[in-house]
């Protein structure tokens, strides 16, 4: 449900809602924090080249937190580095969201156990809003993980907090198995 | 080293520069270990190390002008903590030996041969933060890899991660 879905009168006249404008240009430019700490930050790497081309969504990687509207956790936490990203979670302007790249940042990965110098999951030290699984997840992945992050802020209202657009957003939840088998089927797969 | 035994060619050259060393400093250092992979002596006497590594390094038969690693050991059944150093003699004598030794578990040190090969101080400031060893004379003896008020040594056989760090819990 994009802004221009709406229908423009004859003389170029919009009519929308304030929050529909605001989600729209917020989740039409959603600056990610140009940084990354282990192998997850190779494919990010890849998903911001020309392949895969994030630029295509308006997503254009910072180099300032101050720049910044999304930080992607891309890689394994050390629990020396969490205090560093705790800093740069802080230093973000409002509103600003944390997507959490692979299984290290996700749960401490394959260093959950025997890790003695890894946090086990970024969300122990910063508020997570989207997780995308792998090890590392292939750029389609996070391109879906990006997508979920525009969805979550198109149920943004002015007034209803963090949490309530979450809610709403797994309210909406879809279950990807029923497309993917819905998508084989129309591709005679 | 054993009279007669047939050694490979490398093996030979490692016994070889072990004599020249044997010579000078006698019982400091134990027998040569014709181990294939790589052959091996220990230093028995700490206080000499630092005068053997320079004799390794300047001799004009031996050389040993680059330390190619430098790597931690944890020998819990002795109640000891030791070290390797990996030598070579790159592009000059082309020979190569390893050079084993040992401290106390706790509250051991081996003197430092930062000043001999400059690869030392970082190799031993990461033995030093794995296993707990102090280096005598070591120019920046600090932690290198955990964070400076980690507690415990974490590559001991015996270690048991903190609770927590700073607030944050450690454990899965």
């Amino acid at each position: 449900m994009g802004l221009l879905d709406a229908s423009i009168s004859r003389h170029n006249v919009l009519v929308t809602s304030v929050d529909n404008v605001l989600n729209w240009a917020r989740l039409s430019s959603l600056w990610p924090m140009g940084f990354g700490l282990a192998c997850c930050a190779i494919e990010m790497m890849a998903t911001n080249a020309s392949n895969y081309d994030l630029e295509r969504f308006g997503i254009f990687p910072r180099s300032s937190p101050r720049q910044s509207d999304l930080m992607i956790v891309a890689g394994t936490v050390t629990m020396k580095m969490a205090e560093r990203v705790v800093k740069l979670y802080e230093q973000m302007p409002e509103p600003r969201y944390v997507l959490s790249m692979g299984s290290c940042s996700n749960c401490g990965g394959p260093y959950w156990e025997h890790g003695y110098h890894v946090l086990k999951g970024v969300d122990r030290i910063i508020p997570v809003d989207v997780y995308v699984p792998g090890c590392p997840p292939r750029p389609e992945s996070l391109i879906g993980g990006l997508m979920k992050v525009q969805e979550l802020i198109r149920m943004e209202q002015i007034g209803i907090s963090r949490a309530d657009a979450l809610k709403k957003l797994a309210e909406k939840s879809v279950d990807p198995g029923m497309v993917i088998r819905r998508e084989r089927k129309v591709a005679g797969a | 080293m054993e009279e007669g035994a047939v050694y490979s060619q490398h093996v030979a050259q490692s016994a070889d520069a072990w004599a020249i060393i044997h010579e000078k400093f006698g019982d400091a250092i134990s027998a040569f270990d014709p181990n294939e992979t790589m052959p091996f002596f220990e230093v028995l006497d700490l206080s000499q190390w630092q005068k053997i590594a320079l004799f390794m390094r300047d001799h004009p038969k031996l050389k040993f002008n680059y330390m190619a690693c430098l790597s931690g050991v944890d020998y819990p059944a002795e109640e000891k903590v030791g070290i390797v150093c990996n030598l070579e003699s790159l592009g000059v004598l082309n020979h190569r030996i390893a050079v084993k030794l040992k401290c106390a578990r706790t509250g051991g040190s081996i003197p430092s041969v930062a000043c001999v090969w400059h690869t030392a101080n970082w190799h031993e400031r990461e033995a030093y933060d794995m296993y707990g060893m102090t280096f005598t004379g070591h120019p920046d003896m600090r932690r290198i890899l955990c964070p400076d008020d980690w507690e415990g040594f974490p590559l001991l056989k015996d270690y048991k991660v903190q609770e927590s760090y700073h607030g944050v819990k450690v454990p899965y």
